[in-house]
């Protein structure tokens, strides 16, 4: 059976020419960066072509940061507990604002800093599932030290508006981090645009490996390191660098920038395809408007049939997709994006999120389709709510 | 946490095959009607519980033979992730051909059991549980439709954890008998709480009536109430038996004097308890740096008298050999 991969958010495929742009730096080119014999400098051009191609891919200027990380966990870690000792612990602020929708590597990083007596607000979405940069100016106290807000949504694939919500943070004084790793690949992501102190970005979710990603920070701006070590990246996150990834997460990005425009189009086109295709069932309801959307996600709720049941039917045919249910997380609760978005109890255990990529074809959306209306039917059919 | 839980469950992987055969395809899925009940000669009877908001919704369809009480056609409908419709499958079997009084005995456990692929081996992973526990609930619900009583009238104990069926009595026993001090203990000695975690402390996954974290400190609060009774009400010390007094004054060396001076690298031994014009005389030898100490025959020596006074009444002197 021919499995088709619509989970896109969670992780992708490895562009097969990252792949092979990164093999030569395990058996060949191998050398440790920091050594000074051949083995070590030879890998040199190489990492700065993957850097430049980085700092391109954000519009980076020369002054400012582009730290490589193990993932976009690392990153948001860095910056909330960095800011957290540079300016709370050792300094006069004591509040940060985030949303109650982030990834779980800043809420629970946020949980930690609140028992360690950082006054933590988390803005509420509105009905467009976003939080708006107003409710942010007016959060804003002579005491907060950084705002966080995702740049785009895991779950919904809503954008936020993180350019009206960096601007107010910049008149205000605010230093303002964005964790953009749902955003890279899909829509553009430009740091003199989006005035932005930091942002975090992860390649595996932009079809570059695991176990690499990058946290900008503007130029200017000191963050303690979570990371104390060597002298890798100037001290700023020590750790011998992993060439291989940083050459892979490098022309994941060159790729990821080229392929914007693919994305803008043929993916939507895709995506709307598949949302049209579902949007012919009855009673189900796809959340957030459209045009407010990264290209590539649909999150449908199918009323009388529970997420993870679906799940199940989707994948005994191939098709990968996730659901916020309840039922399907280790802990029983439901999402807290689909809970905080507070659409009805009957959402935190229907929904469905599909994801493409621009490795997605036109007919494994229609087998998909196909598939999911026929799951759609049986599950009804059986289904004591409907 | 070891290395098996490092890399985290594959939810799925857990489930047994009769689970998973269940999910794909329930043979016991769908309704009966006024038309099915007539032509089996019995009574249509249909019971629902939960709803789509709460995540599971069940419906259970029977036709009961009213001289017999025996149900002769079971079928179901659910709203629910796989093992809530597997467990509901089972669940409609598991009626079919037992009387009515017979089915009202049926656990969710009696369900999960029947799931299973090895005897040994749970057919759904401990979070997964509480899908079973709707099967049972709606069980009872029939049962009380068909009788015409009361849905409470069925219940004859408290359950504080419905995936694993534990009552109320039970846990509060368990942390008695047992000492228990933490709600990790009450999770290892009863297994109540270590399947789907609400009846731990509110704010889980359903609002339940009691929480583990409360009858734990009931009942630890009880205990030490108790606890304090009992010591005010112990027999006076002159009226106890030889070997009860004996027992009374080692016990106190063993729990309070020898740790005391063991923490300066000293100890001290009962050598023998004479009674001498009304006064117990307690006969010690020192032990370690308490031997040549010169607090021995002075400070320590008032203090150890003290304890013994305290706990076991005025008339007693402590006498070093």
């Amino acid at each position: 059976m021919e499995r088709i991969y619509l989970d896109n958010n969670a992780t992708t495929i490895v562009d097969p020419m990252v792949k092979q742009a990164m093999e030569p730096y395990f058996c060949d080119k191998y050398g440790n960066p920091n050594s000074l014999h051949s083995f070590g400098t030879e890998v040199h051009p190489d990492l700065r072509v993957a850097m430049n191609r980085l700092y391109k891919g954000l519009n980076a200027a020369e002054g400012d940061d582009i730290l490589i990380t193990g993932c976009a966990t690392e990153s948001n870690n860095t910056v909330l507990k960095g800011v957290y000792f540079d300016l709370i612990k050792n300094g006069e602020k004591n509040h940060i604002i985030t949303t109650t929708v982030e990834h779980p590597c800043v809420a629970n990083t946020c949980r930690f800093l609140e028992s360690q007596g950082v006054k933590v607000t988390y803005l509420p979405v509105n009905q467009d599932a976003r939080v708006e940069a107003d409710a942010v100016r007016h959060a804003i106290t002579e005491k907060t030290a950084l705002v966080s807000v995702m740049w785009a949504n895991n779950e919904t694939g809503i954008i936020f508006p993180v350019k009206e919500i960096a601007r107010v943070c910049r008149d205000e004084g605010v230093l303002f981090h964005t964790d953009a790793v749902q955003a890279i690949g899909k829509v553009k992501v430009d740091v003199q645009d989006v005035p932005v102190d930091f942002l975090s970005l992860s390649a595996h979710k932009f079809h570059g490996p695991k176990g690499i990603g990058a946290l900008y920070i503007r130029s200017g701006l000191k963050l303690q390191p979570l990371l104390h070590g060597g002298e890798q990246m100037s001290g700023k996150r020590a750790g011998t660098l992993n060439t291989a990834g940083i050459v892979g997460m490098g022309l994941a990005m060159e790729l990821a920038s080229d392929n914007l425009e693919y994305e803008a189009t043929e993916v939507r086109r895709l995506r709307d395809r598949l949302e049209d295709g579902l949007l012919k069932l009855k009673d189900v309801m796809v959340l957030g408007r459209r045009e407010l959307r990264v290209p590539n996600t649909v999150f449908i709720s199918v009323r009388g049939v529970e997420g993870e049941a679906l799940l199940w039917d989707l994948n005994k045919n191939g098709i990968a997709a996730s659901t916020g249910s309840a039922c399907a997380s280790e802990s029983l609760e439901a999402s807290p994006v689909i809970t905080a978005i507070g659409v009805g109890a009957e959402l935190s255990h229907t929904g469905i999120r599909l994801s493409l990529s621009r490795f997605t074809t036109e007919s494994e959306i229609d087998r998909a389709l196909k598939v999911f209306t026929e799951a759609v039917g049986r599950l009804r059919a059986i289904s004591a709510s409907y | 946490m070891a290395q098996k839980d490092l890399l985290g469950g594959a939810l799925w992987e857990a489930y047994s095959k009769k689970v998973a055969a269940r999910m794909d395809n329930p043979t016991n899925r769908g309704e009966l009607t006024e038309a099915d009940a007539l032509k089996l000669g019995g009574k249509l009877v249909i019971a629902d519980h939960g709803a789509e908001s709460c995540g599971d919704a069940v419906r259970l369809y029977w036709v009961v033979d009213p001289q017999t009480d025996v149900i002769k056609a079971a079928r179901f409908k659910s709203f629910g992730c796989g093992t809530a419709i597997a467990s509901s499958d089972m669940m409609a079997e598991l009626c079919v051909g037992r009387t009515v009084d017979e089915v009202a005995k049926i656990t969710n456990i009696d369900v999960e059991k029947a799931l299973r692929d090895e005897p040994g081996t749970p057919a759904v992973p401990p979070q997964k549980m509480h899908c079973s526990v709707m099967a049972y609930d709606v069980i009872k619900r029939a049962v009380a439709l068909y009788k015409g009583v009361d849905l409470s009238a069925l219940e004859t104990e408290t359950i504080v954890c419905e995936c694993g069926r534990v009552s109320l009595g039970t846990i509060v026993d368990a942390i008695r008998l047992n000492d228990l001090k933490t709600v990790a203990d009450i999770i290892h000695y009863t297994k109540a709480g270590g399947f789907c975690k609400s009846c731990i402390e509110p704010g889980g996954h359903e609002k339940r009536q009691h929480y583990l974290v409360d009858i734990l400190r009931d009942t630890r609060a009880a205990m030490e109430k108790e606890k304090l009774h009992q010591q005010m009400v112990a027999p006076d010390f002159c009226s106890m038996t030889l070997v009860r007094k004996l027992k009374a004054v080692e016990k106190i060396f063993t729990d309070e004097l020898r740790p005391m001076l063991a923490a300066d690298g000293g100890d001290v031994e009962l050598v023998d308890l004479k009674e001498a014009g009304g006064v117990w005389e307690v006969y010690i030898e020192y032990k370690g740096a308490c031997l040549g100490c010169p607090s021995a025959g002075t400070n320590t020596l008032s203090s150890i008298e003290a304890i013994l006074t305290q706990k076991l009444g005025e008339n007693i002197k402590v006498v070093p050999s």
